[in-house]
């Protein structure tokens, strides 16, 4: 088994990568994948401790399964509205949209 | 080093590499490929940590519905034909971004991952259980102890179904 710290620097990587994403990336749905990578990221961390440091209660698994059913809740609710803008507004550039700033 | 490390370098290695195409190719559909990969080295991450059943649920939900979504919502809303779909990342913000990031990185191992460095043997090499009966307790938390955000998750999946169906639908006045 490698030790735990190795899933951790993992998980840290994918996690920096995706706010890496969220900061360069202006397509809205780009922004929606840097943060699915992010989600992915703290279920990894919280699998690891469940194999780690919980072994016989399965508690992170848990928590990871509603973590991944708020991620798809997420994705849908979050497309729509891109849907929505783009029917709008003709474009999904996360910053040219500000209708709402004033 | 072991097999077990060394397919985990294996897998680690795939999901990181696939996660930065995510982020730095222009295509975005494209993107959205590499992104299975990635969600690919992910389960694989689960398999070698013994969560069987959540590999399975990664490949189902994020691989078979979650990327599929992105990818619909990518060709509904690209003009896939013209030059549109290249999203040039600007210079500008990847020159701020990159030491944002790695700051951050260098934070996270230190504050965060480092204590566990030194925390022990039993924390260095626990052998994770391989036994069948994983499912089976996973089932048993869910539904005994657990049953109430479980039912509330089922509530916010119904309420997110209905809310991107009247989100997306076209007004017809």
């Amino acid at each position: 088994m490698p030790p735990v710290t190795w899933y951790l620097y993992v998980s840290a990587a994918l996690f920096c990568i995706g706010l890496f994403g969220m900061m360069t990336r202006r397509n809205a749905i780009a922004l929606l994948m840097s943060i699915e990578l992010m989600l992915n990221a703290a279920n990894i961390n919280l699998v690891a401790f469940s194999g780690y440091l919980t072994e016989h209660t399965l508690v992170g698994q848990v928590f990871a399964l509603f973590v991944i059913t708020i991620a798809a809740a997420e994705a849908a609710v979050g497309l729509a509205i891109v849907i929505n803008v783009y029917r709008t507004v003709q474009h999904i550039n996360a910053d040219e949209i500000n209708i709402m700033k004033w | 080093m072991t097999l077990h490390q060394i397919a985990f370098a294996a897998v680690a290695a795939v999901t990181l590499i696939s996660a930065v195409f995510v982020v730095i190719l222009p295509n975005i559909l494209r993107a959205a490929l590499f992104l299975v990969f990635t969600f690919l080295g992910v389960a694989g991450l689960y398999v070698l940590l013994n969560a069987e059943f959540l590999a399975a649920m990664q490949v189902l939900i994020y691989i078979g519905a979650i990327t599929v979504l992105i990818m619909f919502g990518i060709v509904l809303t690209q003009q896939l034909m013209g030059a549109r779909i290249r999203q040039a990342t600007q210079v500008r913000m990847v020159v701020i971004a990159l030491p944002v990031v790695l700051i951050a990185f260098a934070g996270l191992a230190k504050t965060f991952i480092r204590p566990f460095a030194s925390a022990g043997e039993h924390v260095a090499a626990a052998p994770a259980p391989v036994d069948a009966g994983t499912l089976h307790q996973l089932a048993r938390m869910l539904l005994q102890p657990y049953v109430l955000p479980f039912e509330l998750a089922s509530l916010i999946l119904l309420a997110a179904l209905v809310g991107a169906i009247v989100i997306a639908k076209e007004e017809k006045d």
